[in-house]
């Protein structure tokens, strides 16, 4: 993100899922207005209904447009962090472009602070950049999975193309030209585009490279490597045929690969077509339709309360790159090391905003941060809950501590703002030291001082065994 | 000629825009066919419009009663292996 130029970093700054620094601060919603699909993806199932899931594709209640902006206005009165509406299904919203644009139609003209986005497979996208212009939306995000047909036919069984339902490499090839030149039309067009790859090992690993470096020489401006998401009970292809998802150390292997070719996303939370909030929760619950029925909406104070709240966030987000900028010209002044003293560390932070504010026991997920000589760097997040499909799987055997520690496999510390004695225990055993000394602190600086006290402990000579982590 | 839409249908409005008759009710728990209305396409399209786009295998029948994408045709699952799936899970 810090490798973005000035221009594309102020159109982005405000949106959550576009800008590490901006998820911090600001939220962002979905609205599920768009039901039908023209693919099918191996790793999706369009029997979507479950409740207590998360993921793309899942939804609770299906909007029609005039529903989703009653429900968009409702949310940006009662969060003032929203900052984007985004439509991403649970099905391709290109696909369903009466609905689409509707929506964005109605929201462009009650809400015009609120930035509009739309996610889509591509298929459609030709056809629709003179429209999305239209409306001016500003940034689009691709699934692109492949540029090689050869791959694509192991990802897609199906498209629907021309009035007729298309299969294997044939099918493949034509969506891979339909997005390809569509990320080149909205770029022409001034658009911002994200590409959006899903992981999957041994399919499209080592693939993905080349998307990343094809994508980037056409114009994309970020791209999101994501985890594969496969278990039997989402009754997907791929959960269902055995197909592994990528562990995290093989994500960060990847998403590191690609780095040096143009910006990566490591924030990304997956999440459903219907969320509601800042990343990584879901206030879905609190806008059910019988909900904002009921609730008073005074929408000029709203648009005003967001504006007083984005002033100050904005402010807040400039003077911290300031005081980056200014670390690292210091850093930058010192003679070189050969080699800086002290291997990198991974840490997990139960983290409330950008505070180490969240009791380890409380927290659904874990923010994983590198820590070196150089600074921290966000790698990513681990999620605690696991999937579920249901009533019948919902109650299971492996306790939430040990979800909690098995999903911070290869992090060596977990900062919280307080922790039980039995985790601590558990956690120790494990081979990761718990620290409660933070609370509340700015996440960075307290993983950073974390480090310097391994540091300074003597215990960060470099582990041949155990030191390379997720 | 009138196809069918059974309850296996998930309501994902992918067939309403496709249907050349305007034969697709949108209506709950799924939506369904008007019988008077359906020309199965004939004169209009090579396949039936609702049935090439329908991501559920076995919802919508043909004249016959049978299923237009039967198991396994849409998304590559063996049906034995979805079953064996479905027996996994229940006894867990």
């Amino acid at each position: 993100m810090d490798g973005m130029p000035d221009e594309i970093r102020a159109r982005v700054q405000d949106h959550p899922c576009y800008s590490e620094d901006a998820h911090h601060y600001f939220a962002r919603m979905h609205v599920a207005v768009a039901p039908a699909c023209n693919i099918q993806c191996h790793y999706c199932n369009r029997k979507y209904d479950c409740a207590n899931e998360s993921r793309p594709g899942v939804v609770s209640e299906l909007l029609t447009p005039d529903q989703a902006v009653k429900k968009t206005l409702a949310v940006a009165a009662t969060i003032p962090q929203m900052s984007v509406l985004g439509i991403a299904g649970p099905g391709d919203p290109l696909a369903n472009p009466a609905r689409t644009f509707e929506t964005f139609r109605q929201l462009a003209l009650k809400a015009p602070d609120i930035k509009l986005c739309v996610s889509t497979n591509g298929l459609a996208l030709p056809e629709c950049v003179e429209e999305l212009a239209r409306h001016n939306i500003d940034h689009v995000t691709i699934t692109i999975n492949c540029i090689d047909p050869d791959v694509g036919a192991k990802i897609y069984p199906w498209i629907f193309w021309n009035n007729q339902r298309i299969h294997g490499r044939k099918a493949a090839a034509i969506l891979i030209a339909q997005q390809q030149k569509g990320l080149e039309m909205l770029v022409a067009k001034g658009i911002l585009v994200k590409v959006n790859s899903v992981l999957i090992p041994g399919v499209n690993d080592e693939h993905l490279k080349e998307v990343s470096k094809l994508v980037k020489a056409k114009g994309a401006f970020l791209h999101n490597v994501m985890p594969l998401i496969a278990e039997a009970e989402h009754g997907t292809f791929y959960g269902l045929m055995g197909q592994r998802s990528p562990r995290p150390d093989e994500l960060k292997a990847l998403q590191d690969a690609c780095e040096g070719d143009m910006n990566m996303m490591r924030h990304c939370r997956q999440c459903r077509a219907d969320a509601v909030g800042m990343l990584g929760e879901d206030r879905g619950d609190e806008f059910t339709l019988d909900k904002i029925e009921a609730m008073n909406i005074d929408f000029e104070a709203a648009m005003v309360a967001r504006a007083a709240f984005r002033a100050q966030a904005m402010a807040e987000l400039e003077a911290k790159r300031r005081h980056k900028e200014k670390a690292s010209q210091i850093l930058r002044f010192q003679p070189r090391v050969a080699k800086p003293a002290g291997r990198p560390v991974l840490m997990a932070v139960a983290a409330k905003g950008n505070v180490v504010g969240v009791h380890f026991g409380h927290a659904k997920e874990f923010l994983v941060y590198e820590a070196a000589a150089d600074g921290v760097r966000f790698v990513g997040h681990r999620k605690v809950e696991q999937y579920c499909a249901g009533n019948e799987t919902c109650g299971d055997a492996e306790s939430v501590l040990e979800r909690s520690i098995h999903a911070l496999a290869g992090c060596e510390v977990v900062l919280c703002s307080r922790i039980g004695i039995d985790p601590w225990r558990d956690l120790e055993a494990a081979g990761i030291q718990p620290n409660g000394e933070h609370a509340m602190e700015p996440v960075e600086d307290a993983v950073m001082a974390v480090w310097r006290e391994m540091l300074a402990a003597g215990k960060l000579e470099p582990k041949p065994s155990a030191a390379k982590c997720a | 000629m009138a196809l069918e839409i059974i309850e296996s249908c998930v309501s994902c409005h992918a067939c309403l825009a496709l249907c050349p008759s305007q034969a697709i009710i949108e209506t709950r728990p799924h939506f369904l066919i008007d019988v008077g209305k359906c020309s199965g396409c004939l004169g209009d399209f090579a396949d039936a419009q609702c049935a090439a786009i329908c991501p559920i295998e076995g919802a919508i029948l043909d004249e016959f009663g049978v299923a237009m994408n039967p198991p396994g045709s849409l998304t590559g699952i063996p049906p034995a292996r979805r079953a064996a799936a479905q027996a996994e899970i229940a006894a867990r």
